[in-house]
C-alpha cells in the first residue's frame, strides 16, 4: 500500500469517531431537515395512537349528515357516508407509513446483504452478482408490480414484497461501492489477521460503516415506496376496501371532486406533506453525511 | 463506438428473453383458466377454444410457439374479446401515448433544465431556493394528485380548458402533458442543477471566461455540454416512468391510449393482452434505456475515451 494511502486512511479513522456526532451537529443547522425530521415523528406517533385517539370509529357512519365541509365536530369534514375524514385519514397514514416502511425495510435488508457479499467476496462472484443486478435493473418493474398483482390477487404482504423487491436494487449498488474501497483499509486486514471470520468481519466491521450512504438512501427510498403504493391503490391494484390508504382515499376523492372537493384535498395534503417531510429528511441527512461534500 | 453498441445490444437480448420468460409463466401460473369465468359452456366449446388458443398443447410447446409469434411481430389473440389482436391494441393506443409523452417530455425538458441552469447560476440565493422550492413540490406531488387538482382549478373552477378528452377540444391536451410532464421537470431541474454547479467550477469554465468570452456563451456553449450529461443519462429511465405515468394520467383523462387499455386489461383479468402488452412495453423501455446510454457516451467525451481506450 501506498504510504499517501495510509495517511489518508488513519486520518479518516481518527474522525470515524466523531461521525455521528459531527452530522447530528450539522443536521441541527438544516431547519428544513429538522422540520421534516420532526413532521415524521409526529405523523408515527399520530398512525401508533390512532385506535386510541381516533375522534370517531373507522366505519362510524352519519347518513343524516352526508358529505359535510370541515365543522367544529368533524375537522377535515365527512365523506358521503357521512364518516369523518380526520379519522379515515389517520386510519389511512397506518397502513401507508407501514407499507412505507416495511418495504422499505424488506428493500434495505437484501440490498446490504447483497452488497456486501458482493463488495466482499470480489472477483467472479462479484461480477455474477451485480451482472444480476444490473439485468433486473433492465426490467421494467412498475409493469411487473402490476401484473403480479393482477396475477396473484390484490394481497398486501405480497405488495410488501413486490415493492421491496424493486428498490433493493440501488441500495446492493451503494454497499458494494462501500465496501470495495473499505475492504482495503487497515482495519479490516487487522481484522483478518486476528483470525475473525468472514461473517464476523462482514457483520461487525464492514457493514456498521456502510451506515451512512445506506441511512441517506433509506430515507429517500420511503418516499418513493410510498408513492409506488399510492400509485398502485390509486388505480385500485394495492389497498383493497375495508383497508384504507392515503392513495384510495384520493381515488375515492377524484371521483367526488367537483361536489366536496375537501374529500381529494385532505388526503391529499397528507400525503404531500409526507412526502415532503421525509425529502427534506434525505437531502439534510445527505449534507449531513456526506464525507465528500463536508471535506470542502 | 459501434462495438460498444452492438455489444449493449447483445446485452439486451438475454434481458427481453428474461422478461419474455418470467411474464408467460407468471400469467400462465395465475389462478383460474382463462375461461373459468363463463358458466355453462358446452365441454366441446371450451375444446374448440382451448384449441384455438393452444392451451391444449404442453406449456412449453405453448412457450415455444409464443417466442415464435413474437419473433415474427404477432402478440397474439385477447382472451376477453374474441377477434381483437393485441396488436390492434398496440396499434390504436401507441400513437396517442407517444405523443402524450413527447408533450410531457418537452414540458419535462424546457421547464425542468431552463429552472436546473438558472438557480445553478447563483447557487444559494433567492434566484436558487425558488425554483428549487417549486421542484420540490413538483417531486412530492404525484401524478394522479397533480391531475385532478389541475382538472379541478383550471377545469371546474376557472373553466379554461377542457377537463377530459384527447384531440376532440382545443386544448385539451395542456393539462395531461402538464400533469404527466410536471414531475420529470422537477427532477430535470434538480439534475441539470447539480450538474452545472459541478461543471461551472471546472478549470474550462475559467479558461473560457479568462478568454474573454460573454458569460452566455460561457454557459450556454461550455457549460450545457457538460452539465447536462446526467440529464440525458436519466431520460432513458424517465421515459419508462412516463409510459408507467400515463397509465394514471390516461385514466384521469380518458385518453384512448395503450396505458389505459394496459389498466383496462388488468382489471378484466385479459391475459393475453396483459402478457402482450407487458412484453411490448418492456422491449420499449429496454430499448430506451440502451438509447440513452449510447447518447450519454455520445455526448461525454471523458466516456467515450474509456470505452475506446480500454477492454
Amino acid at each position: 500500500m501506498e504510504p499517501v494511502a495510509v495517511i489518508a486512511d488513519s486520518e479518516q479513522a481518527e474522525k470515524g469517531t466523531s461521525l455521528w456526532k459531527d452530522a447530528w451537529i450539522r443536521l441541527r443547522k438544516n431547519t428544513l431537515a429538522l422540520f421534516g425530521l420532526g413532521t415524521i415523528v409526529f405523523f408515527c406517533i399520530i398512525a401508533l395512537l390512532t385506535p386510541f385517539i381516533a375522534p370517531y370509529g373507522y366505519e362510524e357512519q352519519n347518513l343524516l349528515l352526508g358529505a359535510a365541509p370541515p365543522s367544529v365536530e368533524h375537522w377535515l369534514g365527512t365523506d358521503i357516508f357521512g364518516r369523518d375524514m380526520l379519522t379515515r385519514i389517520m386510519y389511512g397514514s397506518r397502513v401507508s407509513l407501514m407499507v412505507g416502511f416495511i418495504a422499505t425495510g424488506v428493500a434495505l435488508m437484501i440490498g446490504v446483504l447483497w452488497g456486501t457479499i458482493a463488495g466482499y467476496a470480489g472477483g467472479r462472484v462479484d461480477a455474477v452478482m451485480m451482472r444480476l443486478v444490473d439485468i433486473l435493473y433492465a426490467l421494467p418493474f412498475m409493469i411487473f408490480i402490476v401484473l403480479l398483482m393482477v396475477v396473484f390477487g390484490r394481497n398486501i404482504l405480497l405488495l410488501f414484497l413486490a415493492i421491496g423487491a424493486v428498490e433493493w436494487l440501488t441500495m446492493a449498488r451503494i454497499v458494494r461501492g462501500q465496501v470495495l474501497s473499505l475492504r482495503r483499509q487497515e482495519f479490516i486486514e487487522a481484522a483478518v489477521s486476528l483470525g475473525l471470520s468472514r461473517w464476523t468481519i462482514i457483520r461487525r466491521h464492514l457493514i456498521p460503516n456502510t451506515l451512512g450512504p445506506v441511512i441517506v438512501y433509506t430515507t429517500l427510498t420511503i418516499p418513493s415506496v410510498m408513492l409506488l403504493e399510492a400509485f398502485l391503490s390509486f388505480l385500485g391494484l394495492g389497498i383493497q376496501p375495508p383497508q384504507s390508504s392515503w392513495g384510495l382515499l384520493i381515488s375515492y376523492g377524484v371521483e367526488t371532486m367537483e361536489e366536496y372537493p375537501w374529500l381529494l384535498l385532505f388526503p391529499g395534503l397528507a400525503l404531500s406533506i409526507t412526502l415532503f417531510a421525509l425529502n427534506f429528511l434525505g437531502d439534510g441527512l445527505r449534507d449531513a453525511l456526506d464525507v465528500r461534500s463536508s471535506k470542502d | 463506438m459501434f462495438r460498444f453498441i452492438s455489444s449493449r445490444l447483445l446485452q439486451a437480448i438475454p434481458v427481453l428473453l428474461v422478461v419474455i420468460t418470467a411474464t408467460f409463466f407468471l400469467v400462465r401460473a395465475a389462478p383460474g383458466g382463462p375461461f373459468s369465468a363463463e358458466k355453462a359452456v358446452p365441454p366441446e366449446v371450451i375444446k374448440a377454444l382451448e384449441a384455438q388458443y393452444k392451451l391444449d398443447q404442453p406449456v412449453w410447446q405453448q412457450y415455444l410457439s409464443y417466442l415464435n409469434d413474437l419473433v415474427h411481430g404477432e402478440f397474439g389473440p385477447s382472451f376477453r374479446y374474441p377477434g381483437r389482436t393485441v396488436n390492434e391494441l398496440i396499434v390504436g393506443g401507441l400513437p396517442i401515448t407517444a405523443e402524450l409523452a413527447l408533450y410531457a417530455m418537452l414540458v419535462a425538458i424546457i421547464i425542468g433544465v431552463s429552472a436546473g441552469v438558472f438557480s445553478a447560476l447563483k447557487p444559494n440565493t433567492p434566484q436558487d431556493y425558488l425554483p428549487m422550492s417549486a421542484a420540490m413540490i413538483g417531486i412530492c406531488m404525484p401524478s394522479f394528485l397533480m391531475g385532478p387538482l389541475l382538472v379541478l382549478i383550471f377545469g371546474i373552477w376557472l373553466e379554461w380548458l377542457p377537463v377530459s378528452g384527447w384531440g376532440d377540444l382545443p386544448g385539451d391536451k395542456i393539462l395531461p402533458a402538464i400533469t404527466l410532464g410536471s414531475g420529470y421537470a422537477a427532477f430535470l431541474a434538480r439534475l441539470s442543477r447539480g450538474g452545472m454547479l459541478e461543471v461551472m467550477s471546472q478549470d474550462y469554465i475559467r479558461t473560457a471566461r479568462a478568454k474573454g468570452l460573454p458569460e452566455w456563451v460561457v454557459v450556454l456553449k461550455h457549460g450545457l455540454r457538460g452539465g447536462l450529461i446526467p440529464v440525458v443519462a436519466f431520460l432513458g429511465p424517465a421515459f419508462a416512468g412516463l409510459l408507467s405515468g400515463s397509465f394514471v394520467v390516461e385514466t384521469i383523462f380518458q385518453i384512448p391510449g395503450l396505458g389505459r387499455f394496459y389498466v383496462q386489461a388488468a382489471f378484466n383479468r385479459d391475459y393475453t393482452m396483459i402478457l402482450g402488452t407487458t412484453v411490448f412495453f418492456a422491449t420499449l423501455i429496454i430499448l430506451f434505456n440502451l438509447l440513452s446510454d449510447i447518447i450519454a457516451v455520445w455526448i461525454n467525451p471523458k466516456l467515450r475515451h474509456q470505452i475506446q481506450g480500454g477492454r
